[in-house]
């Protein structure tokens, strides 16, 4: 097998990165409202983003190595329940959001809320319940960052990079950690979103190039999904099973959907999704957004079957350690199909793209960690310079995490990192989502369901067991208890949460339990930009701090 | 009763269509078959992508309806138009 490095490949890539970083630091002058080291100039871009420079920002946000890497690994290795349901997933999550997102984007502009766990804890005026939001927020961005770093570094394991022993093994991980962090560290939102224009440019140069020209190579549509058929039906050594799914048949339905519905509906709950709908201007660019931006999901679609072509062209999937990844399959199709100097191309739009939302992500972690743990819990009277401080200091160690995650997990099925991410996530819904439509629900009730579900989620998700590789977390999948329809944990967990959450809120308010203050109002909900009393980032600076003013 | 009336009927519409486009995609038994085949695809991998063009124009309608809706609320309320930010509206 060939693993010298590829010096064309290596060179663009370098001189494209070089580039996309430089322009990562002049953005932190473009636009400037205010200086870097507050909080809501590093960690919201200064608020202000239109429908144009919004829909590069969520495509930054959601298109990201999961749909170049995992969701066409996921496709190559178990076909269609395991990848393509990401198709259904993100074109359902815009309508969904359509619906709650404005009211966020109103109740928030309003109150000075920059996180969702800000939200939570105005609205209920429970300290603990916001708490378990931004501890859940930042718990489950940390697989969804380590599943970019396991598509930067399959990027780099293909170019050559790394060897066979123990120490050039992780090289390529180790590469893809220290860009983003120090990328992170110095530039703040502002970068990514600007980078977003490059990023989004390249992959859809790199996707209509590979859709135009690959089926042409490898023999038509025709040939690519008969060969993916093939593979699917034959029967796998290691679980006797056959491969993979090609068309679910009727007990592999409420899986398919129960992945899509669940990762829509837990999109929009993770921080750097809110953070990206927040630095709006106004409370309806999201709704555009929500029309315009599935034209992304058809980037999905074509990315997920790039999976079936690599099957197709027989691309070899070993990884460094000899073992088959899975996660290699794109790159090393683009390498042996595409001429080496646009495979790098194809490198670095991968790359650039694992980069951009992992560094949104972290950000946006950090944003949680300093204005609902460090300023509510350790340091009241934090400046704003301290804020912006610490909070670097969290975008790092929430990479770390990422990085654990990476290290310690199963990452034969990488999208199963999301969906573990997901699991979590998915059960600050009723929290917030219901907080932005009623005040019925009681804080306790949130609280105890919230924690039920994450205990079960984590529980069924540790169960799963890998047939190939008989490790835990193996995937996302578990029966519903005491049946045999499969679907997603997320989701089961969900309706366990919602059920505590109903009964308790009942017995809560039977027993006239205090259900905490709302610092909320009605109209606050339905408030717009220009609108008395809507704050944009110049007024909040005026008043002497970002945002953290109001408390 | 009153209050359901009170409900304009561009949210009705743009309720159904929005609740169509997240329900509809998700009914996996209705596209889980290979044929008829378009250009190579099977069935079940182009009526998604296909929903892709729908959800555009469902999601595209319900954001005209509501956006007029919401604009003829706030100019009854006497609210400025946040799209085009009038002189009046600034401090």
């Amino acid at each position: 097998m060939n693993h010298s490095v590829d010096w064309v490949q290596l060179i663009i890539v370098i001189v494209i990165f070089a580039a996309v970083t430089v322009m990562g630091f002049m953005a932190a002058r473009w636009r400037r409202t205010g200086e870097l080291d507050s909080l809501d100039e590093w960690g919201l871009g200064g608020r202000g983003f239109g429908t144009f420079i919004t829909w590069f920002l969520l495509g930054g946000d959601l298109y990201t190595a999961y749909t170049f890497v995992a969701v066409p690994a996921a496709m190559y290795a178990t076909g269609a329940i395991s990848g393509f349901f990401a198709v259904p997933y993100t074109i359902v999550v815009y309508p969904i959001i359509f619906v709650f997102m404005a009211r966020l984007w109103s109740v928030a502009h309003r109150n000075g809320y920059v996180t969702p766990a800000d939200f939570v804890g105005g609205r209920y005026g429970s300290k603990g319940l916001s708490l378990a939001v931004a501890v859940t927020g930042i718990l489950a961005t940390m697989p969804y960052i380590a599943l970019q770093l396991v598509g930067m570094q399959a990027v780099f394991e293909t170019m050559g990079l790394g060897g066979d022993n123990l120490l050039a093994k992780d090289l390529p991980l180790l590469i893809a950690f220290a860009v983003l962090a120090a990328y992170t560290y110095s530039s703040g939102l502002r970068a990514p979103a600007m980078i977003a224009f490059v990023k989004d440019g390249l992959i859809y140069l790199v996707i209509a190039v590979a859709i135009l020209y690959l089926p042409g190579q490898l023999g038509g549509w025709g040939g690519i999904f008969d060969a993916a058929q093939t593979k699917m039906e034959t029967t796998s050594q290691a679980t006797g099973k056959p491969t993979g799914v090609f068309i679910p048949g009727e007990s592999g339905y409420s899986a398919y959907w129960t992945l899509a519905l669940g990762s829509a509906m837990a999109l929009f709950m993770y921080p750097h999704s809110v953070t990206a709908v927040l630095s709006t201007k106004n409370r309806n660019i999201v709704r555009r957004n929500a029309a315009m931006l599935p034209a992304y999901s058809l980037l999905l679609g074509l990315l997920a079957l790039l999976g079936f072509m690599a099957i197709k062209a027989n691309v070899d999937v070993k990884g460094l350690d000899g073992l088959a990844n899975p996660q290699l399959a794109i790159p090393r199709l683009f390498d042996q199909e595409f001429p080496s100097w646009f495979a790098g191309i194809a490198f670095a739009a991968i790359a650039v793209g694992a980069l951009v939302p992992a560094a949104i992500m972290s950000i946006a972690a950090a944003n949680l960690f300093t204005r609902n743990i460090y300023r509510d819990f350790l340091k009241k009277d934090a400046t704003p310079a301290q804020e912006a401080k610490v909070s670097k200091l969290a975008s790092l160690l929430v990479k770390f995490g990422a990085l654990v995650f990476v290290l310690g997990m199963d990452k034969t099925i990488s999208l199963n990192l999301q969906l573990l991410g997901g699991i979590w996530i998915l059960q600050t819904f009723p929290a917030i989502v219901g907080g932005l439509f009623t005040r019925w629900f009681h804080r306790w009730a949130l609280l105890a369901g919230w924690a039920v579900a994450m205990v079960f989620g984590t529980i069924e998700a540790y169960n799963v067991i890998n047939p190939a590789t008989k490790k835990h977390f193996g995937g996302s999948l578990a029966n519903i208890p005491f049946t045999d329809t499969q679907v997603y944990i997320a989701l089961t967990a969900f309706g366990i949460n919602l059920v505590i959450v109903v009964v308790l809120t009942l017995i809560f308010r039977a027993l006239k339990v205090p259900e905490g203050k709302d610092s909320t109002h009605l109209s606050d909900y339905t408030a717009d930009a220009g609108d008395p009393g809507v704050k944009d980032l110049p007024d909040l600076l005026d008043e002497g701090g970002a945002a953290p003013a109001k408390a | 009763m009153s209050k359901l009336a009170a409900v304009r009927p561009a949210y009705w519409i743009a309720g159904v269509l929005l609740a169509v486009s997240v329900v509809v995609p998700l009914l996996v038994s209705t596209y889980a078959r290979d044929e008829p085949r378009l250009w190579g695809f099977p069935f079940f991998y182009w009526y998604q992508l296909a929903w892709v063009f729908i959800s555009v124009i469902t999601v595209g309608i319900s954001y005209q309806l509501i956006i007029r809706e919401e604009r003829r609320r706030r100019a009854a309320q006497g609210l400025g138009n946040p799209d085009a930010p009038a002189e009046g509206n600034e401090r």
